[in-house]
């Protein structure tokens, strides 16, 4: 008997009696004998809790962890300082073992965090509503992509090259599958080339796709891709990184229809790359047409004020084939801990990440490329992010790095091969001067 | 206890902090040195200011709004809501598992990858078919990879001319949505009256237009589809494939195998078989199964072993791509895999076995007081239509609002669709038979209130938090963040 | 139930109110009854060029959707705007509420419409 599995020998024969069954057997009589499967399962036998857990250390001790140095790598999964209490609430379990808030009345809990998480995402892009979270950020992105084409009525997205690979990968394969076109618009000196985004941007645009900071860390001017944007009738869509809004204009000043990102920086672990959350807010007059869960604020029959999960009848579960997305969870969990994240920091407090993540990188660039073996490849202001070159392999200096414990930055080349000794490097408020100071030395000597 | 009503904007005062940042040794320069100012906010946002007690207070004071599987027992039919071992936290939070980063070289990451590898396989052997995909993050997300997949699959052949899906319209809301985001039209086709495939039905639809079928087994009436053989040599023969929604495989685990029912892809979920918790919504994870033929349209990177390396293989030409950041939700594979190593063989097979009979043993006491549309043997889980008889003014809500009262989370209500005042009830193996025995004694006494006092169950719940709440009005009068 | 006379009826529950070249379009007492509470309706834009059977908005309640299909063709020259933000007047006084109003392009289209005694037989059928 299994201890997880209460059933005494007693119980089942209790059981079985009650209903005039003889065996377990019989209750898969209606299995057709020729299906079954005939032979014991090969898993193992069951582990103890103390053998799982010896072997689960043996798989650790065969990864090199980011504590087990430093780590300049980002490229959208960052390693931003996590408050301690953010386990300790995420790790109540009647937060993390109830299921999608169903039945109101029980899932209050539930239900006013998303609420919380909602405001907060709203008040940080600036935009009037947001959903209760997605899988991630590039599948938030293409949810915004098709949001964009289902209300415009047109078949086309144009994405900026600036936009990460991984969003543009997943775009152009959920894409291909509903028959709408995905035009990449090139770039000059690291930002979204806005000629080639005017010859690119007409009438059958749904929207236009820009990242800011984008890739490459680097803060676009988004006046003209708005003028071009709009005066089409497209949708500007923005994909933002949650920390820089601390400092940087909320997207819904700058014009944008739809705010979407990678929420794993709010207090979110690496994780070798999930679980993470996407966000996503609009305007109200674009909320039926957001997919995805959303709560909204009403009373009970006391007058008393509760929270419910409203415009359902957007969802799948009602709407079946002709719902506005397939979505049917969020993310809740990670949502959870990204509100706690933004409580704690608070108003002050993610300025102040923005800030040393500001200060940090652009030390670290100075550093690094003060020598001139290591030069800036972009002239244009960045976040946390900065991109160098040289005239050594990328992957020869990150390898010369991590044997100095080290982890380097992420290698250009294998997304944009023409930037191909490229180096990105993120610098977040973690890094101290001490590290920083060892990156440029060791860099220095390679 | 105290009631708590309150937002975390609520409890703010101006110059609380709860946050500790590192020390600062490089916090010199104003943020327009580095930055054009006319990029720079103006207005800080809006967000809490409070201290790190209000913080641990506040959201301690949300969770007992909330009840979860560790409250108690939670029958979420189709949700498969079992309880979801400790030891699989504690060991998915090792740091050495779980403070890596997706783009750190492979020589470092090996233990990862080889977890990953290891359960690809291991759900392989489960569900019999031949390779795995683990980067779905959900059931819906599943679906939508393994629609690509027969696709391209028919693509790939050449034969154009397959742009429509089946499902019967018992099926899951996503399915039918999922076939729609893939780019397919939808043929429903219904369910003959024991809830089964309509094998004539289907016939009829059947022709060279048709992609596949997707259908889940046991049903969503919890009934095994007896005819499976016969409906995939059918869909077969007129060249279309078969999906199987995994959402009910804790049915059938060492008992019977997708597979070996002749689907060519499926889904699991992490998050209702292999024990992994729901977190309110998420995250969840959707790992995708094919066979031989489907193998090279799976999303990159697969996940290959080379001489005694793992490794993250791109070079795939016949990918449908990349449908997801990164290669899925790890923290949650982790836990699925402690779960399947806890069981073993024997382990996982018991845990069918015990929900099978758990389900049974609860719809015999049940049909005698409820109305039950099947009487044949169930699976993992069963649907009653309602109180039933002339009670007509008691709804299936009305009883599952009762519930609460009685401290239960109630059954999935209203779904199946194909049957009227539908309560959906799956108690999973891992509920004692004392459990089991107080709910459906539970479940009795609402039916003789139904009878007696059906207002008490038309003003239910009463001693929850809050009481019914006014959706329409959620909905007409979109409250959606906290203003001042 | 309320079936008024002197309305077109269809057979997905909306009626059409000629008044000249001018058809006020809404929905019956069965679908709002059917529906339940009305939360929403989404509508077409004036100017829009609709034929018979195109989907010309959605009526929401709070746990449905169903797709209003036009009656008859016509171009779109009003909108109640009211709606948007009192649709319970969908539940309160649908035959009053009227969603939409076109200008017919083809009147002999009423002619496939029921009237009030059709339609009342119409409804009968339907719940059985």
């Amino acid at each position: 008997m299994h201890r997880y599995i209460p059933n005494t020998e007693v119980d089942k024969k209790l059981m079985l009696d009650s209903m005039g069954a003889k065996s377990i057997e019989d209750l898969f009589e209606d299995v057709p004998k020729e299906l079954r499967l005939n032979r014991a399962l090969n898993l193992g036998t069951a582990l103890s809790e103390t053998d799982l857990t010896k072997h689960m250390h043996a798989l650790a001790n065969k990864n090199k962890s980011m504590n087990e140095g430093v780590s300049f790598l980002g490229a959208g999964a960052y390693d931003h300082y996590i408050p301690a209490i953010i386990k300790h609430i995420a790790s109540r379990s009647e937060f993390f073992t109830a299921y999608t808030p169903y039945q109101p009345e029980i899932s209050q809990g539930t239900l006013r965090v998303i609420f919380e998480y909602q405001t907060m995402i709203s008040n940080l892009t600036g935009m009037d509503v947001a959903n209760a979270s997605m899988y991630d950020g590039p599948t938030a992105c293409v949810e915004a992509g098709m949001m964009a084409c289902a209300n415009t009525r047109r078949k086309s997205v144009v994405v900026s090259k600036t936009v990460h690979p991984e969003v543009r990968k997943v775009m152009h394969t959920y894409m291909k599958f509903r028959d709408i076109e995905v035009i990449e618009v090139d770039m000059a000196d690291g930002v979204t080339d806005i000629e080639k985004l005017k010859s690119v941007v007409e009438k059958n645009t749904a929207g236009v796709i820009v990242q800011n900071p984008n890739f490459f860390g680097i803060i676009e001017d988004l006046t003209e891709v708005e003028k071009i944007t709009h005066e089409n009738k497209g949708m500007l869509i923005t994909y933002v990184d949650p920390i820089s809004l601390g400092i940087l204009k909320a997207p819904g000043e700058l014009g944008a229809d739809i705010v979407v990102g990678e929420g794993q920086s709010l207090g979110n672990g690496l994780n070798f790359g999930g679980p993470y959350l996407g966000f996503m807010a609009t305007k109200s007059k674009l909320a039926r047409k957001m997919p995805g869960r959303i709560v909204g604020q009403s009373v009970d029959v006391d007058r008393k004020r509760a929270f419910v999960l409203t415009l359902q009848a957007r969802e799948q579960h009602i709407r079946r084939f002709k719902a506005t997305s397939n979505i049917c969870s969020n993310q809740g969990l990670n949502a959870l801990m990204a509100t706690i994240y933004l409580t704690t920091m608070g108003k002050k407090g993610l300025k102040e990440v923005a800030q040393r993540c500001v200060q940090k990188s652009h030390y670290a660039c100075n550093e690094i490329t003060k020598s001139g073996k290591f030069k800036p490849l972009f002239n244009q202001p960045f976040f946390k992010e900065f991109v160098v070159t040289s005239d050594m392999d990328s992957e020869n200096v990150n390898k010369n790095l991590l044997k100095n414990g080290i982890f380097g930055g992420y290698e250009l080349g294998k997304d944009y091969p023409e930037l191909e000794n490229g180096i990105m490097f993120a610098v977040t408020e973690k890094r101290t001067k001490n590290e920083i100071d060892k990156l440029s030395s060791v860099l220095e000597v390679i | 206890m105290k009631a708590y009503d309150q937002l975390i904007f609520e409890i703010c005062k101006e110059g609380r902090t709860a946050y500790s940042l590192p020390n600062c040794d490089l916090c010199n320069g104003e943020m327009s040195e580095f930055i054009p100012n006319a990029f720079l906010r103006v207005h800080e946002v809006e967000l809490p200011e409070v201290s790190e007690v209000d913080v641990i207070r506040h959201y301690t004071n949300l969770s007992n709004l909330n009840y979860g599987v560790d409250t108690g027992f939670y029958p979420l039919g189709s949700c498969t809501m079992k309880y979801n071992p400790k030891i699989n936290e504690d060991v998915a939070s090792i740091k050495g598992l779980t403070d890596i980063h997706p783009y750190q070289p492979e020589e470092t990451v090996q233990g990862a990858l080889e977890m990953m590898y290891n359960l690809g396989n291991m759900l392989s052997e489960i569900s019999g078919m031949d390779k795995t995909t683990l980067q779905p993050a959900a059931g819906a997300h599943g679906e939508l990879t393994g629609l690509m997949i027969i696709k391209a699959y028919h693509e790939s052949r050449g034969d154009v001319k397959r742009k429509k899906i089946i499902v019967p319209d018992s099926a899951h809301g996503t399915n039918p949505a999922t076939a729609a985001v893939a780019g397919f039209e939808i043929v429903e086709i219904q369910s003959d009256k024991n809830g089964a495939v309509d094998i004539d039905a289907l016939k009829a639809v059947l022709n060279d237009e048709i992609a596949g079928l997707m259908l889940t087994n046991p049903s969503t009436l919890g009934l095994f589809e007896k005819n499976i053989k016969w409906i995939a040599d059918l869909v077969h023969e007129a060249g279309g494939l078969l999906y199987y929604d995994g959402a009910n495989m804790n049915a059938i685990m060492g008992k019977v195998r997708p597979g070996d029912m002749g689907f060519d892809v499926m889904h699991y979920n992490l998050h209702k078989t292999f024990s992994t918790p729901h977190g309110g919504g998420g995250p969840g994870s959707g790992p995708i199964g094919v066979k031989e033929h489907l193998v090279k349209f799976l999303p990159v990177p697969v996940i290959d072993k080379k001489e005694d390396q793992y490794l993250l293989n791109y070079d795939r030409p016949d990918t449908i791509g990349k449908i997801k950041g990164f290669y899925g939700n790890y923290g949650i594979m982790l836990r699925a895999y402690a779960y399947i190593l806890t069981m073993g063989s024997e382990g996982i097979k018991e845990v069918s076995e015990i929900a099978v009979l758990n389900a049974n043993y609860m719809m015999n006491k049940l049909k005698e007081h409820y109305y039950l549309p099947i009487n044949q043997v169930c699976k993992h889980e069963f649907v009653l239509g309602g109180v039933g008889g002339v009670l007509l003014e008691v709804s299936t809500l009305d009883v599952a609002k009762r519930l609460l009262d009685y401290g239960y989370h109630p059954p999935t209500i209203y779904f199946p669709l194909i049957v009227n005042e539908a309560l959906m009830i799956e108690p999973t193996e891992t509920e004692s038979l004392e459990t089991i025995d107080g709910f459906i004694e539970t479940m009795i006494k609402i039916a003789k209130e139904a009878k007696e006092d059906p207002q008490i169950l038309k003003s239910a719940p009463h001693n929850t938090p809050v009481k019914r709440i006014d959706e329409a009005r959620a909905a007409r009068n979109l409250i959606v963040k906290w203003e001042k | 139930m309320k079936i008024i006379q002197g309305l077109y009826y269809s057979k997905d529950h909306e009626w059409v109110k000629v008044e000249g070249d001018k058809a006020y379009i809404g929905i019956t007492e069965y679908a709002q009854h059917a529906l339940g509470e009305i939360v929403y309706v989404e509508v077409p834009e004036v100017d829009d060029e609709l034929n018979v059977a195109d989907v010309f908005g959605v009526v929401e309640s709070v746990k449905a959707a169903s797709d209003s299909y036009m009656p008859v063709s016509g171009k779109v020259i009003e909108i109640n705007e009211e709606l948007e933000d009192a649709p319970q007047l969908l539940n309160e006084k649908p035959y009053e509420s009227w969603i939409l109003a076109v200008a017919l392009s083809d009147r002999s289209e009423l002619d496939h419409l029921m009237d009030d005694k059709g339609y009342e037989a119409f409804c009968k059928s339907e719940s059985h």
